[in-house]
């Protein structure tokens, strides 16, 4: 194939020393520190894993928030029931995520377009609503699910000592709180990166374009788009429970709030913020989302008065009043301009953006969007 | 027999709402092809409206209590009642049915704008963009309303006159304890009548006639000569219109919050798919088909035997008639047919 | 040239069932009716084209063609009626598991895959037939399917595209959709090939360069049904043509046994030719 400036491999090396240095170039961004890295790579992971099916096939789904919470309870339960150690919690949020993935692709594959989101949002409202409600027992409904001190942890009381209070998740004796947690979901992230980037490149990925291109040529060249489909729905159904139990692995608990179709509607938004269909762009939106939720949300009154002191004192008060509207509890007003303006004016995210802005000084000719070049591949 | 008419009637008012937003749905779908996330949105301006009417009503200003005569004590006193006496006080009572009056001429404002100033953009794109850019703006909108009016619902009442429950039991013969809602049986009505109103206008206006032609060939319609751009603003502010007026008359039943415009979209969009994508009988139909479902698996009797049935019975009928039926009730071969 | 593949038949025993003896007849369409609402398109149609011959099917507009080709792919299910193909019947079929049996289609409007560059546009009918019915290969990367590279490269080289490979195949000019269209199902090593109006709304030179491509795919010895207007095309090409009009087959045979037959002339070319 053509020679690229940057090849897969080095894509894959450049992303992994990104990632991984995450720590060291974002902290002069005030970003540096473990509770919002991990909140990077997880929803990076999250977002990586809806690009397969929206990016690909073009199916949009409102629904992936319900794996992203069933990730989390099965997370939760495997550290109640088994052990606090990571690794069951990861692959029973994995299993039942891709399980659940399975029976709604099953059944909503069956229609494409519109109907195909009305009805992934349908399920996903049902499971919302059914953990909020009948199924309390499991989901310990409004509260949400914790740790207490009397869960059995069966594996665990057998080889370990029981200590004072709840115990922290761990990898086999080390605390997944910190950096170390931190570290873990950003392997995870780059094996997710990976995983993508392989089938971005396989027949199947291409086959998964064709379908989004044409399905209906797709069909009269022999391809039963059916199981396609639903493998690229179960994967990244897999992908969002992947993210859910590293949401409880970082923190164990988990509430049906994950669930809700707000959050369905916030992976779509980083995916596109970034760039549907291209390889980094879901972790840059996914990175620039959680990464002014965190400085937006924490603007409050008086931080506002402190940033605009400088302005006289009538014009400082207009001033605040304003932008306190899209700061603090109004982060959200901010996301769904942001939304908006992202699909009227920039639709194919900020990788493309930065395609048309290389292409403007000659840089960059390839049309391949996929070898973008990554300027801070996850700020 | 009683428990199952209070069932239906019940079913019927949430019903009419999905109804009515499901209508507007449905005609901008069908004339512009559009999914308007933001629908919802403008059920809860509807309603909105209301609130802002009766705050603006009761603008007051602080007067001494004169039944304290102990010491002395103040009491909000709206201009109005100062202004006008009783007939202040009356006005304020009828503060939800007046706000309609406001609320027409708003939501026209509001779908105009829009249309022009948004959706026509997006007429050729993909419905997924549609979807996306309608959606943020459905945050958009739902955020500022909860920046202004907090994120608390704010109920309203219905005026005084119509405040106790009708015994429907007896006009029909049927018993006494057949009781229903003054407020409810009036928001039946008006529904019916806003129902009524734009199949009338679609069927017996020429206007309607060509709206007609162009939700089942635009291009067409297009080449005629006939300016379909200009009367799809229109088609797109009476949507407006009927969601708009559904919020107002809904408030007295549902206090208003923030949120409401997103749960009943969700909704009706189901409602959509099940009465059929592009088809108006199928939306109407499904909408109280719908509403009434609902209300029946919200019995005790029903939830006893399957518990949670109750929040996720409407999902379900959908998942299922989409299943089988997957043009759903009513809709159309060719619409959206993919 | 390139090399004709052995068809794929050749290892399955021929199941004809009786009354067909006639050896070389492969595709049967029998008494198939179609209505759409109170509108008869297909009154009772029953064709049988030979192997390796190009079956032209004329008629007026609205006459069913299209209809016909929708029959035959998948596309629409006939209200009675059966098409079969070498023996396996093909209605009731869904339309991928009928290409799998080896019958392609070019569209009247091209079915290509715009966003896609040309070359993955021919070497992805070629994946889905070798992983059609499912195979799951993630782990797999396009650039290792060098035989299938190879393949589609040539076949692009044929139809005259091979310099634009690279290019998005959206970008390309009506005429040329046609021909990589006509490449992607020539990938699939088709037994029978369905062309609706190949040639249609194009110039006369790019009428006449599909046509120099038909011919030079006529001597792959698979089986075509071609739909056209253009009686240029039509008897450049054809061995046999049927005339379809109002939902019947009205007249069968060599082409210039139609041309004289004055049923065809009155139904057809006294009325619709230009």
């Amino acid at each position: 194939m053509k020679q690229r400036f940057l090849n897969d491999t080095n894509l894959l090396l450049v992303f992994s020393a990104a990632i991984l240095l995450m720590p060291i170039w974002l902290s002069p961004l005030g970003a540096a520190y473990p509770d919002l890295l991990q909140k990077f790579a997880i929803y990076g992971i999250f977002a990586i894993g809806f690009n397969i099916l929206f990016g690909l096939t073009g199916y949009l789904s409102f629904g992936h928030a319900a794996f992203l919470g069933v990730g989390s309870y099965a997370a939760v339960w495997s550290f109640k029931l088994f052990t606090m150690n990571v690794v069951p919690a990861v692959f029973f949020g994995v299993i039942f995520a891709g399980l659940l993935a399975f029976l709604i692709g099953y059944i909503s594959l069956r229609r494409s377009g519109i109907y195909f989101s009305i009805l992934t949002l349908a399920f996903a409202q049902m499971s919302y609503n059914l953990a909020y409600s009948v199924l309390t027992p499991i989901t310990n409904g409004e509260t949400g699910l914790q740790l207490t001190i009397n869960d059995p942890r069966w594996i665990d009381s057998m080889y370990i000592t029981v200590e004072e209070g709840l115990p922290s998740t761990n990898l086999f004796g080390l605390k997944m709180s910190g950096y170390p947690g931190f570290y873990f979901c950003a392997i995870l992230l780059i094996v997710c990166f990976f995983i993508s980037l392989r089938i971005f490149r396989s027949p199947f990925g291409l086959m998964l374009r064709g379908i989004k291109s044409n399905q209906n040529r797709m069909n009269y060249t022999g391809l039963n788009t059916k199981p396609y489909m639903l493998s690229a729905f179960v994967i990244s159904g897999m992908f969002a429970g992947l993210a859910g139990s590293l949401l409880a692995v970082t923190d164990p608990l988990a509430g049906a709030e994950r669930m809700q179709w707000t959050a369905s509607g916030e992976v779509v938004l980083m995916t596109i913020l970034g760039g549907v269909g291209t390889l980094i762009g879901p972790m840059l939106g996914a990175g620039l989302i959680k990464y002014f939720e965190n400085i937006f949300s924490s603007f409050n009154k008086n931080l506002l008065h402190e940033v605009f002191s400088f302005l006289p004192d009538g014009v400082e008060d207009v001033v605040v009043q304003v932008v306190s509207l899209f700061v603090g509890g109004g982060w959200h007003l901010t996301l769904g301009l942001l939304f908006m303006i992202v699909v009227i004016f920039l639709p194919g995210g900020i990788v493309e953006g930065f395609q048309k802005f290389g292409g403007v000084f000659g840089y960059g000719k390839n049309k391949n969007s996929d070898s973008s070049p990554q300027n801070q591949a996850a700020e | 027999m009683d428990s199952i008419l209070i069932q239906i009637l019940n079913g019927l008012d949430k019903g009419a709402a999905y109804a009515l937003i499901a209508l507007g749905l449905t005609l901008v779908f069908g004339t512009l092809g559009i999914v308007n996330f933001a629908h919802g949105a403008i059920f809860m301006l509807g309603a909105f409206c209301a609130v802002t009417f009766r705050k603006l009503l009761t603008l007051s200003v602080k007067v001494k209590d004169e039944s304290v005569t102990m010491f002395a004590a103040y009491k909000d006193e709206p201009y109005l009642k100062i202004w006008f006496g009783d007939t202040g006080e009356a006005i304020i009572d009828y503060a939800v049915p007046l706000s309609i009056l406001i609320a027409i001429p708003f939501m026209v404002l509001v779908g105009y704008a829009m249309e022009r100033g948004l959706i026509r953009h997006f007429y050729k794109r993909a419905h997924a963009d549609q979807i996306l850019v309608t959606f943020g703006l459905a945050i958009v909108v739902q955020e500022l309303i909860k920046a202004s009016f907090g994120a608390n619902p704010i109920p309203q009442a219905a005026p005084d006159i119509v405040a106790g429950s009708a015994n429907v039991g007896l006009w029909f013969g049927l018993g006494e304890s057949l009781v229903y809602p003054w407020w409810r049986l009036i928001y039946l009505c008006f529904s019916g009548v806003m129902i009524f109103a734009v199949f009338s206008f679609l069927q017996f206006t020429t206007y309607g006639m060509v709206v007609r032609a162009g939700m089942r060939d635009r291009e067409t319609v297009g080449l005629l000569g006939i300016n379909i751009q200009r009367r799809f603003t229109i088609v797109f502010a009476i949507a407006a219109v009927v969601a708009g007026t559904a919020g107002v008359m809904y408030t007295p039943i549902l206090p208003p919050d923030y949120h409401m415009g997103m749960d009943f979209l969700v909704l009706s969009f189901v409602v959509v798919v099940v009465g059929g994508m592009g088809s108006l009988g199928g939306a109407v139909t499904a909408g109280f088909l719908l509403g009434i479902v609902q209300s029946f698996a919200s019995m005790n009797e029903v939830k006893s035997i399957i518990p949670g049935i109750d929040q996720i019975i409407i999902y379900l009928v959908a998942v299922v008639i989409l299943l089988t039926l997957p043009r759903g009730l009513m809709g159309r071969a060719g619409v959206m047919d993919d | 040239m390139e090399k004709t593949k052995t068809p794929i038949l050749l290892h399955k025993t021929k199941q004809l069932s009786e009354g067909r003896h006639m050896e070389n007849l492969v595709l049967h369409l029998d008494n198939i009716q179609k209505s759409f609402g109170g509108l008869r398109a297909l009154a009772d149609v029953n064709l049988h084209v030979e192997e390796g011959k190009t079956h032209a099917i004329i008629g007026p507009n609205g006459a069913g063609k299209s209809t016909l080709l929708n029959v035959c792919v998948g596309r629409l299910k006939p209200d009675s009626g059966k098409v079969t193909f070498d023996g396996e019947e093909l209605t009731g079929k869904k339309p991928h598991e009928i290409a799998q049996i080896g019958v392609a289609r070019v569209f009247q409007t091209p079915e290509i895959f715009p966003e896609l560059s040309l070359l993955d546009n021919v070497m992805l009918p070629a994946l889905s037939k070798r992983d059609g019915s499912f195979r799951f290969n993630p782990h797999l990367a396009m650039r290792n399917q060098n035989e299938i590279r190879d393949e589609a490269e040539h076949i692009l080289g044929d139809v005259g595209l091979k310099e634009q490979m690279g290019m998005v195949a959206g970008s390309l000019s009506r005429g040329d959709k046609r021909r990589l269209e006509l490449s992607m199902c020539l990938i699939l090593h088709p037994r029978l090939l369905l062309l609706d109006e190949p040639t249609a709304g194009m110039a006369r030179h790019d009428t006449n360069a599909t046509i120099d491509l038909l011919k030079k795919i006529k001597e792959r010895g698979m089986t075509k049904i071609i739909i056209e207007h253009d009686m240029h095309v039509v008897f450049s090409l054809a061995d046999k043509v049927s005339v379809l009009a109002r939902g019947k087959i009205i007249a069968s045979g060599l082409p210039e046994e139609v041309r004289e037959d004055p049923l065809v002339k009155e139904a057809y070319l006294g009325t619709a030719q230009e």
